[in-house]
């Protein structure tokens, strides 16, 4: 017999329309057990209550995991956050309404940085998750539970968030597929907020394939998200034509610099060639306000963030740490509630929003936001899509960046700048350094069109099966 | 760059340990000092970019619907009082 949970989550939908779906459950049930004390990709998963309703929809109930900061109506959601423990979301979030009604069943909720705060899953209050292809090291984040969770086999699919790069950072470690979508494709009702001009729901997937059948039951306009577009949804499995001919892709030159690892450039050229050779035009292009993402970022974003955050104070929902006056009652909430990395960046966000400093910091970050939007505009007119790779390394060690904020924060510098720009970005795993890790590569598009990204992704995924290869747990 | 800790925490309404107050404040200034390559960039004639889509004035119409949100958001209250939520005294008397 088949292992039922190395299948895809195409191949396990088409499995469960003629068999049902529990035999699936069962089997991602009793390895989720194995292998979550090891992986720490779930911070909850309740396997007595996991069970297939007869489920004519087109997931048919296969398990599809979600990411600990999308609320599901009755169920606990903390965000990985002391001051969120033992919360109850009151509503579903408009992607698990989508998902529940397309007959998925929720499976695991997942680990991640705290507020989705961090490129390592080791900011997570109820401790780190761990790489499944080596557990001495991260899997990325913020959404490393949903990337692991899948790497491992332990769910079918999962969501993620990325705000800076958490969807597609994580996968490119773990070795499978991270899409976020154009911003306002996806409603973000429901998702807790980190940086509401950047964050986007997004799947995390074993395939190409499997990206574009979520992604077609998550995207859509939703009332309940002003930030969503009032734009119609194509069919994106129409996308799925192993054909590259004529595509225009570009190389952004800023982004092969010094410090990237040699064997995350080799693979990423090696798949330029690639695309050549399936009948792909590949040029040298020019993002030049590259280098100046991460700074725009860690303004614009934490500002965000700390706005975002002023909601957890004792009041109304989660933590509070009892004192004599409302004041303290604040104070001690937030001191006892939130992590270091969170702290230092409601610190930051506070500061460059404050008297005296916002033009200098904030309105300036958003100026050069404008100009990084700019560049894509510009180049976006030569190529139809952007190659590069996701991260500039593949996985690091667990605690190898946590005494250096800023050495983290650049471990990003690929990602940031597609949501400065709110363009769609896709990573697709292009190989493994000769240690065993794999690497991602990260594919860009205009606007609105995730139908590109599908199409090189599935051409390339196709083309060299890389998504076979499984890690040892 | 030096961060001034206290006066920002104070504005964050967040109480910081002892202990990390030093920590923060170094790596705060660090991150600070980083964010001045922004400053070589001329952007006089820019115009800042608050949001990616070009939406503006997004309205829904005026309509009465029934909901239980607010007995479900009391539900979550960390201390209820019939339909308030309580919180501690907000004016001390001296």
């Amino acid at each position: 017999m088949t292992d039922l949970c190395r299948l895809t989550l195409k191949e396990a939908t088409d499995l469960a329309k003629q068999d049902g779906a529990q035999s699936l459950l069962n089997a991602f049930s009793k390895r989720a057990q194995a292998l979550n004390p090891k992986v720490n990709a779930f911070l909850r998963f309740d396997p007595a209550k996991i069970e297939a309703s007869v489920n004519k929809a087109p997931l048919c109930g296969v398990p599809v995991s979600i990411k600990d900061n999308i609320c599901i109506d009755g169920r606990e959601v903390t965000c990985a956050s002391r001051i969120l423990a033992g919360h109850v979301a009151p509503y579903d979030a408009t992607v698990i309404e989508k998902l529940k009604a397309a007959g998925a069943t929720l499976f695991g909720q997942c680990n991640m940085d705290e507020f989705a705060f961090g490129s390592s899953c080791e900011t997570s209050a109820i401790g780190p998750c761990k790489h499944p292809w080596d557990l001495a090291r991260v899997p990325g984040g913020s959404s490393g539970g949903s990337a692991a969770a899948v790497a491992a086999d332990m769910t079918l699919a999962a969501l993620g968030s990325d705000t800076g790069g958490s969807i597609r950072q994580p996968a490119a470690l773990c070795g499978v597929v991270g899409l976020k979508p154009t911003y306002g494709r996806v409603s973000r009702y429901g998702l807790i907020a980190f940086g509401s001009s950047f964050d986007q729901i997004g799947p995390i997937t074993k395939t190409v394939e499997d990206a574009a059948i979520l992604t077609n039951i998550l995207s859509g306009h939703d009332p309940k998200d002003s930030t969503s577009a009032p734009r119609s949804v194509p069919d994106f499995t129409q996308a799925l034509k192993r054909d590259v001919k004529g595509l225009r892709i570009g190389l952004p030159k800023e982004y092969f610099i010094e410090g990237i690892d040699p064997e995350v450039e080799k693979s990423v050229r090696q798949a330029a060639d690639l695309y050549k050779k399936l009948g792909a035009t590949v040029q040298t292009i020019s993002l030049p306000h590259t280098e100046y993402s991460v700074a725009v970022y860690y303004i614009v974003a934490v500002a965000e963030a700390s706005s975002n955050l002023g909601r957890f104070d004792g009041v109304e929902y989660g933590l509070r740490v009892p004192a004599k006056e409302l004041r303290e009652m604040y104070f001690e909430t937030r001191d006892q509630g939130f992590g270091q990395e969170a702290k230092r960046r409601i610190l930051l966000g506070t500061f460059v929003l404050s008297a005296g400093y916002y033009e200098a910091y904030y309105l300036k970050g958003q100026k050069v936001r404008t100009l990084i939007r700019q560049d894509f505009e510009k180049a976006f007119r030569e190529v139809d899509v952007i190659l590069s790779p996701t991260s500039p390394t593949p996985a690091f060690k667990i605690g190898e960046k946590t005494a250096d904020p800023l050495a983290m924060y650049l471990s990003d510098i690929f990602t940031i700048p597609a949501n400065h720009a709110g363009i769609p970005a896709m990573s697709v795993p292009c190989g493994f350094t000769a240690s065993g890790l794999p690497i991602g590569m990260q594919l860009m598009a205009r606007p609105f069109e995730e139908a590109a990204l599908f199409r090189a992704g599935y051409a390339f995924e196709q083309e060299t099966g890389i998504y076979k290869k499984k890690p040892t747990l | 760059m030096e961060f001034q800790i206290d006066k920002v925490a104070e504005l964050a309404r967040l109480n910081l340990k002892p202990g990390e107050k030093s920590k923060l404040e170094k790596d705060l200034g660090a991150i600070l000092d980083y964010a001045q390559k922004l400053n070589t960039l001329d952007t006089g004639s820019v115009e800042p970019t608050s949001h990616v889509l070009n939406l503006e004035n997004v309205f829904r119409a005026d309509e009465v619907k029934t909901s239980n949100a607010a007995e479900k958001a009391l539900e979550h209250a960390p201390h209820r009082d019939g339909d308030f939520f309580k919180v501690p005294k907000i004016v001390q008397r001296d």
